[in-house]
């Protein structure tokens, strides 16, 4: 029996990833140790400052929501075999995106703006990802190589537009005008001005929806429709795609474009949810995140979905804990990401072989 | 004149992590490794040389453990992608945020500057070689130029040259290297042959550490005298496309790295500077790399081939 042989679906789906997640989790508390606090305690506090209160489930749903758009993004390409890297550089163009319809047809009232703007995202960050898709597609340039270049071309060319473009004149700060108008309420402020409740102040907006939407629209294209047939049957074997009379262009393109417009909704929840504002590098690790979620979520809306709620969860418990215990610095976030990128990804089958001899030996 | 000089002298500066990742990066893929994670190696190892320069006072010292590190975190890549025939990518993006994190978490601890480490001395850092004579020629008009461009660099620098003469012998002349280039290419005729796939990737990916051990080191203690977080800013994303710029060849590499690592500095010199009446913004200087790097990808100026295994993990046909 090779390492690779037959186990049941739970093995595979529940207990392996459940078992890389437990080890990334005890090497992340193994740091802890290290750095002379007690990970228990930490534990504790992280998930306190997370779900203990309204305020700490608003921040977790709104780190979450990034997450999900992001986590599609990066899943939607591995479906077709494409590795998107620039998930951070589509979301980070994307904001250019809501910040100019957000701000350049404040005249139109909100109904109209607010879709406008959610479309500009989309559109922005799908043609930040389409023009890799062309490059690997028409010219053989490697997906990962070119996506990784365009993070560092979005990171500059945003920096001059938004120095050169959108700053007023004579402000210091270097953002943009406040969109009055036409952004995305939160929670809170509908609480205020609708009902004339006050709640915990918090981040969390309407884009939650948006991320529930996308995360089912995702599902629906991959598993209901013949592109999504397509885009999975290409990515699992790529050469009898083509004799199925599947057109690997065609295929790797759109799919790129759907995965940069689903990076780009992230824009739309920071941007038009949050900010207010076009700032400098709001996307702030987010794109990342998608490949660790992505990952952990093993490429399922659903799996996405739980899996944004984690690292939500672990960014807000993260800063509360940094807050409680100034020894732990809120960059430990970024420590158990790379822990659970390596174990959930590329130590993947690393318990596997164990496994399976454990329980054909339990099975004789 | 002087203005040029330091352009110059800059450009070499800058080039020079750019030169050692991008051999790094040369070694491992060369090998059939990919590797994303030279920044993280880099990063690491910066945040390693200046915290055990700091501690121990010798830049030496700090070189020494900013090497093991890397080279420790070039094992994790090399267990997951030769032994558990792991995405290449996804294990170097992991190692990538391994050591941005840890660095931080690890610098606050220990130093309490917030990810910070403390400023080191002239002892404990790379600094220029003081060549005899050299002070002398500043004032001669060709050589004392000659000499503020050439001689006015740490011994890391130098180091950087000679690995690259060095790994150019040893990819062409060695039997080394010839090997490690056809397990690049063709690891089952390699292993038909009778010689460990794994074996030689391994080595790879340990020079690979080395090369990014230093790079990381001169950053924190030569370039600058302290490790702040993220300092290695996407430096071992260009040394990639300057390989890729370079078509995975050591002496190419080095002129990718100088052509990028003058833009790096013209770009520190050239702020608010116009040319022709027309003002450049800074921002699109900084992006040039990446944009040529773009285009030279596509397939408009050259073409760049990729050795033919990198990136596809090695499986024994049964």
């Amino acid at each position: 029996m090779g390492p690779r042989g037959e186990l049941p679906a739970w093995v595979d789906l529940g207990l392996i990833p459940l078992l890389n997640l437990t080890v990334a989790l005890l090497v992340a508390g193994l740091v802890v140790v290290i750095i002379g606090e007690n990970p228990l305690e930490a534990m504790w506090i992280m998930l306190n400052g997370a779900v203990g209160s309204l305020k700490g489930w608003g921040y977790l749903l709104y780190y979450a929501t990034n997450f999900v758009f992001t986590g599609l993004a990066v899943a939607v390409a591995f479906h077709a075999g494409l590795f998107n890297i620039g998930g951070e550089g589509q979301a980070y163009m994307a904001g250019v995106g809501a910040a100019a319809v957000g701000l350049g047809l404040e005249f139109l009232p909100w109904p109209i703006v607010i879709p406008l703007a959610i479309l500009a995202s989309m559109a922005v960050g799908a043609f930040w990802a389409w023009i890799p898709g062309i490059l690997q597609a028409k010219r053989g340039s490697h997906i990962v190589i070119t996506t990784i270049m365009f993070n560092f071309i979005a990171a500059s060319l945003v920096g001059y537009l938004i120095n050169y473009w959108f700053r007023p004149v004579g402000k210091m700060a270097v953002e943009s005008r406040e969109i009055t108008g036409a952004y995305i309420m939160s929670f809170r402020e509908v609480a205020r001005e609708f009902f004339g409740v006050r709640v915990a102040s918090s981040p969390l907006n309407f884009s939650v929806f948006l991320a529930i939407i996308a995360a089912f629209a995702v599902w629906y294209l991959l598993w209901r429709t013949k592109l999504g047939y397509e885009i999975r049957a290409f990515g699992a074997n790529p050469s009898a795609a083509v004799y199925a009379g599947i057109k690997p262009d065609r295929i790797i393109i759109i799919t790129m474009a759907i995965s940069g417009a689903l990076a780009g909704l992230m824009a739309v929840n920071e941007i038009l949810g949050v900010q207010h504002r076009l700032v400098l590098g709001f996307v702030g690790g987010a794109g990342f995140v998608g490949i660790a979620v992505a990952l952990m979520g093993r490429s399922h809306p659903v799996g996405i979905v739980l899996a944004a709620l984690l690292f939500g969860l672990l960014y807000q418990g993260g800063s509360e804990l940094s807050f409680a215990k100034p020894g732990i610095n809120r960059d430990m976030i970024v420590v158990i990401q790379g822990l659970v990128i390596l174990f959930m990804g590329a130590l993947e089958y690393a318990f596997r072989p164990a496994l399976a001899m454990l329980f054909f030996k339990a099975e004789d | 004149m002087d203005l040029y000089a330091e352009i110059f002298a800059s450009t070499i500066r800058m080039s020079v992590p750019l030169v050692l990742a991008a051999l790094a990066g040369l070694w491992s893929e060369r090998s059939g490794i990919v590797d994303i994670g030279l920044e993280g190696k880099m990063l690491a190892a910066a945040f390693i040389a200046a915290s055990a320069s700091a501690v121990y006072g010798s830049a030496w010292i700090g070189l020494f453990f900013a090497i093991l590190v890397s080279v420790g975190l070039a094992l994790v890549h090399g267990y997951a992608s030769i032994n558990q025939r792991g995405n290449q990518v996804v294990s170097g993006v992991a190692i990538n945020m391994l050591a941005a994190g840890l660095a931080v978490v690890l610098g606050n601890t220990w130093f309490k500057e917030g990810g910070r480490t403390p400023s080191l001395p002239p002892a404990g850092r790379f600094m220029p070689l003081d060549i005899p004579g050299v002070s002398a020629l500043a004032d001669v008009p060709v050589l004392g130029f000659l000499a503020k461009v050439f001689l006015s660099h740490s011994i890391i620098t130098y180091l950087a040259i000679i690995l690259v003469v060095l790994t150019a012998w040893a990819l062409s002349r060695t039997r080394f290297g010839l090997r490690l280039r056809a397990v690049g290419e063709n690891p089952h005729a390699v292993d038909t042959a009778g010689i460990s796939v794994a074996g030689l990737r391994y080595r790879a990916v340990i020079i690979a550490g080395v090369l990014c051990g230093l790079a990381g080191a001169f950053i924190s203690t030569s370039l600058s005298s302290s490790f702040v977080r993220d300092m290695t800013a996407g430096g071992g994303f260009m040394a990639l496309a300057a390989l890729i710029f370079a078509n995975w060849r050591p002496w190419r590499a080095l002129f990718a790295c100088l052509l990028f690592g003058f833009l790096q500095a013209s770009g520190n010199y050239l702020q608010g500077v116009s040319v022709g009446g027309v003002q450049i913004p800074v921002q699109f200087i900084n992006m040039l790399p990446y944009v040529l790097t773009v285009v030279l990808l596509a397939g408009f100026i050259g073409k760049s081939i990729p050795p033919k295994a990198s990136g596809i993990p090695y499986t024994k046909d049964r």
